[in-house]
């Protein structure tokens, strides 16, 4: 039948591979990654579907342009970004295997990772005190959950950051550890393009 | 289980199959660049307040777009050849169904309103 | 009216060790009571026979922790039929309950009782027993359909199994300790939030569904990559069996729909727990985004339960007609256009609700639109049959009941879509019996044909004819009588999760529909004599040949059941019928060439971290805050223990690869002799 799979001057079609390279372990351990990953990304989706719904419902309470401060936010945008930098340096000294390089550009991308939480852990308490508690209203609600989440990934990212650096000084740089780097990679630049998404439509949106 | 062997040439084995894509200095670079060039255009935009809120409305989006291509080029290393093409698919099918879904609830939504609520939106921002 | 009081198991004040546990939160009413009695005297004498015959080794060696994709299939299986019976129970119970409360009778069940049956018999059919279904067949046949030795990531497939199954754990447990969500399948708030449903009953349906949904998220992540990345060298995407198309394609849907249900569900937990007011009437919250959000998952789900069967459908009508597929393109393109178009229609849900004629209609069209692609399957299928040589064995009678069944079905869904109709029909029995018409029709129909099926390839032995027919006779007609008539009592107006009836012309229907019901259930008791005759008689009916039905598929192409490798030598394809086209090369299986066979190991990690997943959930329904903060502490540090166990594989020598081949080649030398 299918004559064009014929191997040449053969002639019968092979029908079973006797020598045949198995599929290499964790050969599709990236894609499977990426696939959760655009999962996550309709989490967020949803969420930012409740902020443009609901965000707008202020019940009387403050809004955006009584709440958030920007300088603020540029300076959290900046460690977010500073973070990508150095994670992607981190993904040149892999390639280059440099093991230590690794680890201390990953130990750097997790400070910058940590003090976007502390600045956002600070506006979150800022907000709290001045009584813009996420039970005030629909519109704080939202914006607390997304930016909340997103602050939720990111402390994911760095559990995972501190466990990767462990295991990397235990196991060196073996096909399975570079995968997760490659993986945790996707990961951080991921939260930074959702980041994008809420300073841009939540933010300075909200402050037109 | 009794009768498994572990492999020593297997580590090797799996160092061909890793697709990890290639990180240069000259993508991060770039992307890094641009990233703080769109970031910057938007809150200075915002902070003074330079042109009229629609116009700034819909640059910052726009320029939002485009960082997060810039992010997906030069950061994930999206390509059409990634993972055989399953990749930038799979990102195209998400597009897509966000899409639906934030143009969708915010139709739905904003007709919900307009039929079952008496008052206008902006007095919705009002209501205790 | 006392009965109709709702229990007072909010009355105790929490305490810190046990939160809002308290005696009080077992049951006192002597129906569940009862039923709790006998469900734990039988647990403990499973537990004292698997204990009498030292099984436990042997179910945690072999199944507990086993990453085998055709074991963890058969134990999705077995978990969607036991979970079944649970929520036919339910259903025998509310049919009995209209049927008995007429003319001032209250029936037997208080409101509150009734309720949270209505709600848990939506939420197990759909999530522990249609799931787990679906996801069973697909875990078992798809990767032996595309030639691989195993899924992507096997012990993921573990843990996705072991999670759904703590959901399904925590929906058990909440008839007996404290209470189920009396709200309906789908919870909508306001009746959900705190302030009109303040005991647990919405707590357990919540972390149930998150921790099972976790399972399906991931289980749907695994089977794309295994279908995208695992497939044998030449099948390109056209020569896929449609079964493995339809499965992909639902995957899509599972992964493309279930964050939704997982991020609604935590914004309604966060309105619950923490105070915020998403969905509240207070403070700017819309319950209406919350339908709204959920139909958005709601409707993909739909077509996530029925692709997979009608990738079954397809392959049982091509076999057992003995033609290839009539129009596979179409199939597959009416596959992908249905995957699309399931995200464009969720607002038929609620039409009512008052969103106005131009996006009423918007919605209403592009429901009839989905309809071509599913009719054009129907078509496929019919000319499939058309002059085939038709063997009307079990899978087949399945499959023509389907056709028949669920095309009336699929016709009152396209009445539904009209939204003027709607308004009249909407929230009426009329409804329960459309949706019971495709479910039950489609959904169920396919997993008794993919059950009749494929039993053979994964035990080596066929099902009991005999019994599977008076099942096949009891359950088709049985399912006319129990849901005709609720079509006319939705025309005449009656709506749905009603518990008393004023109107005495009604009950006549009420007990044609019971009756029905009762047909069903002995279609059930035949179906599990046919398992056990089968299991009793099977030397009789041994399969040794591991092609029972002139297969053309590459799940045919091993023994029964296939060994744990599933293919010696991973197969190479030129054609679509990828078994047809070998048999039709008269291919001859090399007899020797065997080399060491790489295989993942088995891991408990699974099962230890979805116990934990449990603990964690009883902890938060309960509010026993110290527990569950324990139990996610618990979770990531197991999580984390877990990745750093870097040996997680192991070859399977040559030579017990010969010895087992060489096995299957003197039984199918005896087989042919």
């Amino acid at each position: 039948m299918s004559s064009t799979t014929l191997p040449a001057g053969n002639d019968k079609p092979v029908y079973y591979e006797i020598d045949e390279h198995p599929h290499p372990e964790g050969h599709s351990t990236l894609l499977g990654f990426w696939i959760y990953l655009m999962s996550d990304c309709l989490i967020f989706a949803i969420l930012f579907a409740c902020y443009a719904v609901l965000g707008g419902n202020f019940a009387a309470g403050p809004g955006p342009k009584d709440l958030f401060d920007l300088n603020l936010i540029a300076l959290n945008t900046a460690m977010l970004l500073f973070s990508s930098l150095t994670y992607g340096l981190a993904m040149i000294a892999m390639q280059n295997r440099n093991l230590r390089h690794v680890q201390m550009w990953l130990a750097v991308t997790g400070l910058f990772g940590a003090a976007f939480l502390a600045i956002e852990l600070y506006e979150f308490s800022h907000l709290i005190h001045i009584g813009a508690t996420p039970q005030r209203s629909a519109f704080l609600s939202a914006f607390f959950t997304l930016v909340g989440t997103h602050g939720l990934h990111v402390t994911f990212g760095l559990v995972w950051l501190v466990t990767l650096i462990v295991q990397l000084g235990r196991h060196g740089l073996n096909p399975a550890n570079q995968r997760r780097v490659a993986c945790l990679s996707l990961f951080w630049h991921f939260l930074d393009v959702i980041w994008i998404g809420v300073f841009t439509f939540v933010y300075l949106m909200g402050m037109l | 289980m009794s009768a498994a062997t572990t492999h020593a040439e297997q580590a090797e084995h799996d160092s061909h199959g890793i697709e990890i894509p290639h990180a240069s200095y000259r993508d991060y670079t770039i992307g890094f660049v641009l990233s703080v060039i769109l970031t910057a255009i938007p809150f200075a935009l915002v902070m003074t307040g330079a042109l009229s809120p629609a116009v700034t409305g819909v640059t910052i989006l726009g320029l939002a777009v485009v960082q997060i291509v810039v992010h997906m080029v030069y950061f994930l290393h999206m390509s059409p050849k990634a993972e055989g093409g399953w990749s930038i698919t799979s990102l195209i099918f998400t597009i897509i169904v966000v899409g639906i879904m934030l143009s969708g609830s915010l139709w739905v939504m904003s007709h919900l309103n307009t039929n079952m609520m008496p008052q206008a939106h902006e007095e919705m921002s009002q209501i205790p | 009216m006392s009965t109709d009081a709702v229990p007072s198991t909010s009355a105790a004040e929490p305490t810190f060790l046990f939160g809002k546990l308290g005696w009080n939160s077992l049951p006192h009413d002597p129906i569940v009571l009862s039923t709790m009695v006998v469900v734990i005297i039988g647990g403990i004498g499973l537990l004292a026979l698997v204990t009498r015959y030292k099984l436990w080794g042997y179910l945690w060696k072999e199944w507990f922790t086993t990453v085998d994709h055709k074991k963890i299939g058969i134990m999705y299986m077995i978990l969607g039929l036991v979970m079944f019976l649970r929520g036919f129970a339910d259903a025998i119970m509310m049919r009995l309950q209209q049927v008995m409360a007429f003319g001032g009778s209250e029936g037997y069940l208080n409101s509150h009782h009734y309720d949270q049956i209505f709600t848990a018999h939506g939420v197990i059919m759909i999530f522990f027993v249609a799931m787990p279904f679906i996801t069973g067949l697909m875990n078992y046949v798809v990767p032996l359909q595309i030639g691989a030795r195993d899924v992507s990531f096997p012990f993921l497939n573990n843990f996705s199994f072991w999670m759904t199954t703590s959901g399904a754990v925590l929906t058990m447990a909440s008839l007996f300790v404290g209470e189920f969500a009396a709200t309906g399948w789908l919870a909508y708030p306001p009746l959900s939030g705190i302030a009109y449903s303040p005991s647990v009953g919405v707590d357990y349906y919540i972390w149930a569904l998150q921790i099972a949904g976790v399972g399906t998220t991931l289980s749907g992540i695994n089977l794309i990559v295994t279908i995208l990345k695992m497939r044998a060298p030449g099948m390109g995407l056209m020569k896929m069996p449609v079964f493995t198309w339809t499965s992909l394609c639902a995957n899509i849907l599972i992964v493309a729909s279930f964050p939704v249900l997982t991020a609604v569900l935590a914004l309604l937990t966060l309105d619950r727990y923490v105070g915020t007011n998403f969905f509240t009437n207070d403070f700017g919250g819309s319950s209406m985004m919350y339908v709204n959000l959920i139909w958005i998952w709601g409707h993909p789900e739909v077509y996530i339960l029925i692709l997979p069967l009608f990738g079954v459908f397809s392959e049982v009508t091509s076999t057992f007609s003995g033609k290839k597929l009539f129009g596979y393109t179409s199939m597959v393109y009416a596959t992908v256009v249905i995957t699309i178009l399931s995200y464009v229609v969720w607002l038929h849900h609620f039409f009512t609700m008052g969103s106005g004629a131009s996006v009423n209609s918007f919605f209403g069209i592009t429901t009839m639109v989905i309809s071509i692609p599913t009719g054009a399957k129907l078509f496929n299928w019919l000319f499939t049959m058309y002059r085939g040589r038709i063997r009307y064995e079990l899978p087949m009678m399945w499959t023509v009941a389907f056709m028949l069944t669920f095309t009336i079905g699929g016709m009152t869904g396209v009445l539904l879509a009209v939204p003027p109709a709607d308004f009249v029909l909407h929230n009426s029995l009329f409804l329960i019996a459309h949706f019971h018409n495709v479910i039950i029709g489609g959904v169920l129909f396919g997993i008794f044909a993919a059950i009749n099926y494929w039993w053979p390839k994964a035990f080596g032995f066929k099902l009991d004819p005999f019994w599977g027919k008076v099942s096949f006779w009891c359950w088709v007609p049985g399912f006319w009588v129990a849901f005709m008539p609720l079509y006319v009592l939705g025309l005449m107006g009656v709506t749905r999760r009603m518990r008393v009836f004023d109107d005495p012309s009604l009950q006549i229907w009420f007990a044609i529909a019971a009756v029905g019901a009762l047909m069903i259930a002995a279609g059930i008791a035949a179906m599990l004599i046919q398992f056990a005759v089968s299991i009793w008689k099977r030397e009789a009916l041994a399969e040794t040949t591991g092609d029972p039905w002139n297969g053309r598929t590459l799940e045919w192409a091993t023994s029964s059941p296939p060994p744990d490798y599933n293919f010696a030598f991973t197969p190479r394809i030129h054609a679509l019928d990828a078994w047809y086209d070998m048999k039709a090369a008269g291919v001859e299986h090399p007899a020797e060439g065997y080399k060491d066979i790489h295989m993942p190991s088995n891991t408990g990690a699974g099962v230890i971290l979805a116990g934990i997943s449990t603990v964690a959930g009883f902890a938060l329904v309960w509010h026993i805050w110290w527990l569950a903060g324990l139990s996610m502490v618990g979770l990531i540090g197991a999580a984390i223990a877990h990745t750093f166990n870097y040996k997680r594989d192991f070859h399977i020598p040559a030579s017990q690869v010969a010895a087992t081949e060489a096995a299957r080649l003197r039984q199918l030398q005896a087989a042919g002799a």
